[in-house]
């Protein structure tokens, strides 16, 4: 059976056109980019075009690019560095819907001495800047704030955040990993000191990531080693994967347009559809300012699991920020900090699209939600009073 | 991807007495919304006293409804005397073992049954020395206890994947802590309260127990032994080396293999053999 898949935020095929420019470089062109021979000095030669390819996508300077083994590992670099670059400030600023990769290095960095602020959100999911500006203080070391939200796809105003941060001589991080070839970015013209971005939800293979960092901020290396990334970040540069994420970075910036019109259309025509069709069904996160790919939908009085894995008997992949999906045994922390009621958490489905999906994949999960919904609300013990409701609002 | 068996699997597609019955004899309802499982539960008996129909309304995922369709098809034609021995590692074993951080759903069936019966008995559940420890799920000291005692649990995290209690705050971890501390200090119960073993999990226990416990010890002797099959409570193995041609072998088969076996592993094991 071939996936209807719709879980393009948590990870993404890789294009052929990215899978096909990677291949030489695991067996024929295997040099090493740092040899003075000229075999690996061709190699360097493709890692020095792909740096291109990713800094022209993010509007930065090919020497602002170090590239990394992953997202969680950009993020994790970045935050440490602002703390050891500034070791007299003691306080971070970031957000209660942060990424994991961002929210346990800040739980963690609270037990040994440093003072987190997490900022909350609305019930849409959105920051108040005023409360933000508030938060910092001559103490603050860094900002991390995530770009767009996984989960609900609600973009943040990083780029006035970041402006008011500069104001103050506070470095300004984002988590980009969802939004980075989704909605135009151009690093060279605000205030963010440095970006995490992830390959894999960009068509280009798991294991790599970059950090922008900005010419002239501070910036004091995690992974110590050889002098590759200019001493940045040690490690032998993974070649065919740095090759391929520049080859998905140009993609992405050919199809940025796509995902905008295409992309966008499908996912606004499954939503339109779903919450026509479905009663008490209600979208996550602000419409307005919300990533083209991504749609959070709650279910009433149904739990996440149920959905998915009937829908994964006929193929369709997507995700859920039930406790039952989660791994712990609480909903998602994005859904409770917007306020999300637990009737609703629970039952909480994400679509992702990307540039790979079809109108008959839309069709075909059209037809096929609703009776599933409508399965296992009858087996539900709260569906009679969802639908007196309903009854009630008619 | 939860790793569930082809029958929770089977259970959660096609869930078994999926309904309400009206005027039923014994009724509950367990869980809450906010936990993510809730489970109403609702049986009628027939004119000899055995459970005629049983039937299941759950809020929850897969293996909550799995359970719950489980716990409905094991009772059915059972009294209530029966019923009320089915435990959690009973429900869990008929959909062929639960993913451990699923155990809390087999545990919410069989607290379902339990208040079911109650209520037909007429006997209040809670008793008036019951606390509740986990805030977040709502969870008391005796399901805590019961849990640890009946699943022979020993850390924090198995507490919480069989009841959810300390898988919100984690405020009552040291609580639970000192509840398993407290069970687990208790000398061991009667071996009724051994759990019931699977058959998979039981051959493994036969197996380690003959390898780490008793092979070693009739090698010694220059004899050895080997396990030929389970069947039930019957295991067959076979004498090799000195053993096999030692008239007292049969006397160490009872005296030393059998008695080992019952201690480590299940106290209900016969030990047969069988020619080689």
């Amino acid at each position: 059976m071939k996936p209807v898949y719709m879980d393009n935020n948590a990870t993404t095929s890789v294009a052929a056109e990215v899978l096909e420019a990677m291949l030489p470089y695991f067996h024929d062109l295997y040099g090493n980019p740092s040899s003075m021979h000229s075999f690996g000095g061709q190699v360097m030669r493709e890692v020095r075009k792909a740096r291109e390819q990713v800094a022209a996508l993010l509007g930065a300077s090919p020497e602002e690019i170090v590239f990394t083994s992953c997202g969680t590992e950009s993020d994790n670099t970045a935050i440490r560095s602002a703390l050891s670059s500034y070791p007299d400030k003691k306080h971070i600023v970031t957000s209660r819907v942060e990424h994991p990769a961002v929210r346990a290095l800040c739980s963690h960095l609270a037990t040994r001495g440093y003072r987190v602020t997490e900022l909350p959100v609305d019930g849409e999911g959105r920051l108040d800047l005023e409360q933000y500006k508030r938060a910092l203080t001559p103490d603050t070391a860094i900002v991390s704030l995530m770009w767009a939200n996984n989960e609900t796809g609600v973009i943040f105003p990083v780029e006035k955040a970041a402006e008011m941060a500069r104001e103050r001589n506070i470095l300004f991080h984002t988590d980009a990993v969802q939004s980075v070839g989704k909605i135009p970015i151009n690093l060279s013209k605000t205030a963010i000191d440095m970006l995490s971005l992830s390959g894999h939800k960009l068509h280009a293979p798991k294991g790599i990531g970059i950090l922008y960092l900005r010419k002239g901020a501070k910036f004091s290396p995690f992974m110590l080693g050889g002098h590759q990334e200019r001493g940045r970040r040690g490690g032998t540069e993974a070649t065919p994967s740095i090759i391929g994420l520049g080859v998905a970075a140009e993609l992405a910036h050919k199809k940025m347009e796509i995902e905008n019109t295409f992309v966008k259309g499908l996912r606004d025509r499954l939503e339109k559809t779903i919450l026509e069709t479905i009663p008490n069904a209600k979208v996550n996160g602000d419409r307005q300012n919300r990533l083209p790919n991504t749609s959070n939908i709650s279910f009433e009085f149904v739990e996440g699991e149920g959905i998915l894995l009937m829908m994964d008997e006929f193929g369709i992949c997507a995700s859920s920020g039930s406790a039952c999906t989660s791994g712990s045994l609480q909903p998602s922390h994005v859904l409770r900090a917007m306020g999300i009621p637990f009737t609703m958490a629970h039952g909480s489905i994400r679509f992702s699209l990307s540039v790979y999906n079809t109108e008959e994949e839309i069709d075909f999960v059209l037809e096929k939600l609703p009776p599933i919904i409508q399965t296992l609300r009858s087996m539900s013990p709260y569906w009679k009073v969802g639908a007196a409701q309903v009854c009630g609002e008619a | 991807m939860w790793d569930y068996t082809d029958k929770v699997k089977d259970h959660f597609l096609n869930p078994r007495n999926v309904g309400e019955i009206e005027k039923p004899d014994g009724v509950a309802e367990v869980g809450s919304i906010a936990c993510g499982d809730a489970l109403k539960f609702t049986f009628k008996l027939d004119e000899n006293g055995k459970i005629r129909e049983a039937k299941f309304k759950t809020f929850g995922c897969a293996s909550a409804i799995a359970s719950a369709s489980a716990m409905t098809e094991m009772i059915k034609g059972m009294t209530v005397e029966e019923a009320a021995k089915v435990t959690n590692q009973d429900i869990a074993n008929y959909l062929g073992g639960l993913p451990d951080e699923k155990m809390h759903c087999s545990v919410l069936g069989r607290e379902a049954l339990e208040k079911a019966i109650s209520f037909y008995k007429g006997v209040p559940i809670l008793s008036q020395e019951d606390k509740i420890v986990c805030e977040c799920f709502g969870v008391t000291q005796k399901e805590i206890e019961r849990a640890v005692r009946e699943n022979r649990l020993s850390t924090v995290e198995e507490v919480t994947n069989y009841t959810k209690a300390g898988g919100g705050c984690g405020n009552c971890h040291p609580l639970i802590q000192e509840i398993i501390d407290s069970v687990l200090a208790q000398p061991s119960a009667a071996p009724a309260a051994m759990p019931k073993l699977s058959n998979i999990k039981k051959i493994k226990m036969i197996e380690e127990t003959l390898e780490r416990e008793i092979r070693p010890a009739l090698k010694h002797d220059g004899g050895d032994i080997e396990l030929v099959d389970v069947v039930g409570n019957r295991v067959m193995v076979a004498t090799r080396g000195a053993c096999s041609s030692c008239q007292a072998s049969n006397l160490t088969l009872k005296n030393f293999v059998e008695v080992k076996l019952r201690e480590l592993v299940s106290p209900d094991l016969m030990v047969e053999e069988v020619p080689a």
